[in-house]
């Protein structure tokens, strides 16, 4: 912007020639002070229909929170506005403007989800804990109230009278009519047409539209037979028929207890999240609460899960290991095969080897899973001439099988960014080593290797990190056995920690559901990894500083 | 729900990103405002996909009739009961779920479903199809299918109805084929399909309530059970049943013609088009009844639904009619669970042969007892058969395990 004269304040801003849309803030505002201004860029325009938008996905979004009740997300949108519009109107928030938007995603993405498994974690959050208390209450309540056995069912018309809801209903020929305050009794002058009350005098008929704009108000509507309680009360679902119903269970929320009407048991609200007798006896349906640390020590005092948590705990790591180790071997050398320009129709293989990338790997551990069948599979039918080999049966042939189909998945990563590595590397070094009089092995151990090493060794951490919670393969390939014959808990020889967690929490089905023992186990889960890419990181800076 | 960001102006998404976070599945916040408390003019029902048309052609009377939206949101079957327990407590989930009645005792647990009131019509039901969703003398649910398990019989390779397992090997073995009886095992087992032969010992599952609920006491353990997993074995080593043998395998070797027998569920016919078929019991191994589980598939009404009324409308009057329990029929070739309904599907010998072996049935037990149940027992019968166990002792730690699984 060659027009534009810097002043001097700006003159160390690095972007402010490239201010682009908006142009630097510090600029702008002594911009302002001068009449003489050319008119305003079209930037500026883009920027305020930008950001109009975005205001009205906010106002959107706190509306919406705001109707669900979310008030957690409700004030999370109001504080993203309200940041969004000062970060890109305001002349001082420059480097915010580029970071707002990595860091809104980060703190959506990674803090929110992080943070909320760290919370269900010291909670009971699972089977018989799903909900809060009221809806706790609410469900026993709903669960426990009886239609009278052998009562029959009312055509049933829902009126209106002075401002309350009521039934009315035809019994034995007659219309009775009441509300929920009011039993019902009996109405002479009411227009009964074809067993169904259509007009009641001093009362409205609803109309069908009218019944569904209350259908809450309707269905919660318990209207006494009598004065009497235990008589019950005449109750509908579908506002067509009604039906006699009496309730088994009552809520005293004076006393926080449920009491049951039939035998007088009283159960008290616990700390624990449900409602139980003197007995220890609790009702089915609980809430959530906060439980501590029980969690934690479930995961690791249940004597039934110790001993198989040390086997899968050494087989995880012995896993990722290999599994880092051997596709980096394979790819490699594969990468350093076809770096030779020697080799004929380079692209072509190089285009091949790419193939099991191509794949889903879920779909490819699902085909193996298939071809290592042991009396169908391609493999031992094709390959080994009908040899019955227990791929996937036999505890050491299953760890094998998982190994090998993990290679075969995993090298052409290796392999591609091995060939860019490799592709990058400085010709002069090579050059200086071939001058210095190094063999082809010498400058591959002392030159290329460490050149590599520096390269790609994060990517080998994050690869490590990435098959240490490899759940796909696992579940789908063998979904974690052989079974161990000595375990109590359906675990098996290959399962990794990230499986044992899947099925200890029953979250695939096999056992109640458990979500805060889950997200406790993948909080140790993550601190292993952390800790072991921490210190890997570490190593990794030393290396980097020697070579 | 992401395609209509722009890149530039990235805090739009996050203002989806949130809203969709509130719901922990963002593939449904569309759903969560459509379904907007008290509106009371629109209906949400999850159903999967195989039903998906039929459902629409009951809606469209109700719609019609009152003047409401049933939105249909088109779900993996596998995902329905996961999404549904997630989702009914925050508010956001549907009104309406299909579902299996097995799903029962876990959704009564965390109190999601709400109990439905059939009324005169519950006589109009296939018995077991209203036992099946009746829990604590409450029914949570409207079935429209029963399923269960029968021997599918090619006629073209034994032309009798074997009545016993032995009877069936053997013409199985007349036959000349590569399988006497083909059952889909694999290597985590199938109690589900071995249930029947297993029922056979006298072995069921839990112990039954005279009134055919099942009580959480385990009833296959002892000399029963052990008698099955000693059968087991001798039909492992024998070669008749193999674990190698999975679904996929068990279907395309009976399509093949590899075997006269194949024992399976209604789901199976599809694929054997041009085979002449008959659907006759499940032979007995042990002597006494083979008897398999009845699964019903229905619909469940959301405990936290604010058009509860117009919900169990639908049901009790739209879908409780033959029109919609045919057309569902017709939509996942399940028997309709509607008596009249029933009737007139049992045209087809196929269906009417499945009804008349599901008639013997019992329906799986939907105690949440049983969740802890499916992770031992396949395991264990198929390391029985495969040898890998020796089958008393591993029997009686299964039954151990289990009894531990439940208790904890």
């Amino acid at each position: 912007m060659p027009t534009q004269p810097t002043l001097t304040g700006d003159a160390t801003d690095p972007t402010g020639s490239a201010g682009g849309t908006s142009g630097p803030p510090g600029v702008r505002s002594r911009e302002r002070d001068r009449p003489a201004r050319g008119p305003v860029r079209p930037g500026v325009f883009v920027k305020i229909a930008l950001m109009a938008v975005v205001n009205a996905l906010g106002v959107f979004g706190v509306l919406a929170a705001w109707r669900e009740g979310h008030m957690g997300i409700l004030a999370a949108m109001v504080a993203l506005v309200v940041v969004a519009d000062w970060v890109y109107f305001s002349r001082r928030t420059l480097p915010l403007k580029y970071i707002l938007p990595g860091l809104a995603f980060l703190l959506v993405f990674q803090v929110y989800v992080v943070a909320y498994t760290g919370w269900v974690a010291f909670t009971n959050y699972g089977d018989g804990h799903n909900s809060t208390k009221e809806q706790a209450i609410e469900a026993l309540l709903l669960q426990n109230e009886r239609r009278v056995e052998g009562s029959a069912t009312y055509p049933l018309t829902v009126v209106e009278r002075g401002g309350a809801l009521g039934f009315a209903i035809v019994e034995d020929g007659e219309a009775k009519v009441g509300t929920a305050d009011d039993p019902l009794s009996e109405v002479r002058d009411a227009t009964v047409d074809d067993d169904r009350v259509t007009e009641v005098p001093g009362a409205t008929v609803l109309s069908r539209q009218e019944i569904l704009r209350r259908q809450a108000e309707v269905t919660s509507l318990r209207v006494p037979v009598s004065d009497d309680p235990n008589d019950g009360w005449v109750r509908t679902q579908d506002a067509r028929t009604g039906f006699l119903a009496t309730p088994t269970l009552q809520w005293d929320p004076e006393a926080d207890t449920m009491t049951d009407v039939t035998t007088g048991t009283v159960y008290k609200a616990t700390s624990d999240g449900s409602f139980r007798n003197d007995e220890g006896q609790r009702l089915n349906v609980g809430w959530r609460v906060m439980v501590g640390f029980d969690n934690f020590r479930t995961a690791f005092g249940d004597e039934r899960y110790a001993q198989p948590f040390v086997k899968i705990l050494v087989w995880t790591f012995a896993f990722a290991i290999l599994s880092v180790v051997t596709t980096f071997l394979l790819g490699l050398f594969l990468a350093i095969t076809f770096n030779d320009t020697r080799v004929r129709g380079r692209r072509v293989y190089r285009t091949l080897l790419i193939f099991p990338y191509a794949i889903p790997s879920f779909l490819a551990a699902l085909l193996w899973s298939g071809m290592l069948n042991r009396s169908y599979g391609f493999i031992n039918q094709v390959l080994l001439g009908g040899a019955a080999v227990p791929w996937l049966t036999d505890p050491w042939l299953a760890k094998l099988s998982v190994l090998g189909v993990n290679l075969w998945l995993g090298f052409p990563y290796m392999f591609l960014i091995c060939t860019g590595a490799l592709q990058s590397l400085p010709g002069d070094v090579l050059e200086a080593a071939k001058v210095d009089g190094a063999g082809a092995w010498r400058t591959w151990r002392s030159v290329t290797l460490p050149l590599l090493l520096v390269a790609t060794s994060p990517l080998l951490i994050s690869s490590f990190a990435f098959n240490f919670n490899n759940f796909t393969l696992i579940y789908m390939l063998t979904r974690g056995g052989p079974r161990f014959a000595d375990a109590s808990v359906p675990l098996g020889h290959t399962d990794i920690l990230i499986s044992m967690v899947y099925s200890v929490s029953g979250l695939d089905g096999t056992a109640a559901k458990n979500y805060g023992l889950a997200s406790a186990l993948s909080i140790v889960i993550f601190v292993i990894v952390a800790t072991i890419s921490a210190i890997t990181f570490k190593r990794t800076k030393q290396f980097e500083e020697i070579s | 729900m992401r395609r209509g960001i722009p890149a530039v102006a990235v805090t739009l998404g996050l203002a989806l990103a949130l809203t969709a976070c509130g719901g922990s599945d963002d593939d449904n916040s569309g759903d969560a405002t459509s379904a907007t408390p008290g509106s009371g003019d629109s209906l949400v029902v999850w159903v999967d996909e195989t039903r998906q048309a039929a459902v629409e052609v009951a809606a469209e009377a109700f719609e019609n009739e009152n003047d409401v939206d049933v939105e249909l949101v088109v779900k993996n079957f596998e995902d329905i009961r996961t999404d549904f327990l997630a989702q009914v407590p925050t508010g956001e989930g549907p009104d309406l779920t299909v579902g299996a009645h097995d799903w029962l005792g876990e959704l009564t647990t965390n109190g999601v479903v709400a109990p439905i009131e059939l009324g005169d019509k519950a006589g109009d039901f296939i018995e077991v199809a209203v036992e099946a969703f009746t829990q604590d003398g409450q029914v949570y649910g409207l079935p429209y299918a029963i399923e269960n398990i029968a021997l599918i019989r090619n006629t073209a390779l034994a032309a009798e109805a074997p009545s016993t397992w032995d009877a069936a090997v053997a013409a199985g073995q007349a036959a000349g084929t590569p399988y006497q009886v083909l059952i889909q095992t694999s290597a985590e087992g199938d109690p589900y399909t071995y249930y029947p032969l297993q029922t056979s010992f006298g072995a069921p599952v839990f112990v039954q309530n005279e009134d055919g609920t099942y009580t959480s006491e385990l009833a296959m353990g002892g000399a029963p059970g052990q008698a099955f997993a000693t059968w087991l074995q001798a039909q492992g080593a024998a070669g008749v049943l193999s674990t190698d043998v999975t679904y996929d395998i068990a279907v395309e070797a009976f399509k093949n013609g590899e075997s006269p027998f194949i024992i399976g569920g209604p789901w199976m016919v599809d694929q054997f088009e041009g085979l002449d078929l008959s659907i006759d019991p499940v032979p007995s191994a042990g002597g006494e009844p083979a008897q398999p589980f009845v699964g019903v598939q229905g619909f469940y009404v959301s405990a936290q639904s604010d058009n509860a009324l117009l919900a169990n409308d639908f049901l009790v009057n739209y879908i409780a009619t033959d029109e919609a329990q045919l057309a569902l029929y017709e939509a996942g070739d399940r028997p309709p669970a509607l008596a009249s309904a029933a009737e007139e599907a049992s045209a087809d010998p196929i269906t009417a042969g499945f009804l008349s072996v599901g008639e013997d049935a019992v329906p799986m037990p939907s105690i949440p007892e049983m969740g802890s149940v499916w992770a031992f027992w396949g395991v264990t019968e198929a390391n029985i058969i495969s040898g890998a166990a020796e089958p008393v002792a591993a029997w009686d730690k299964m039954i151990a395990d289990i009894q531990s699984a439940i208790g904890s």
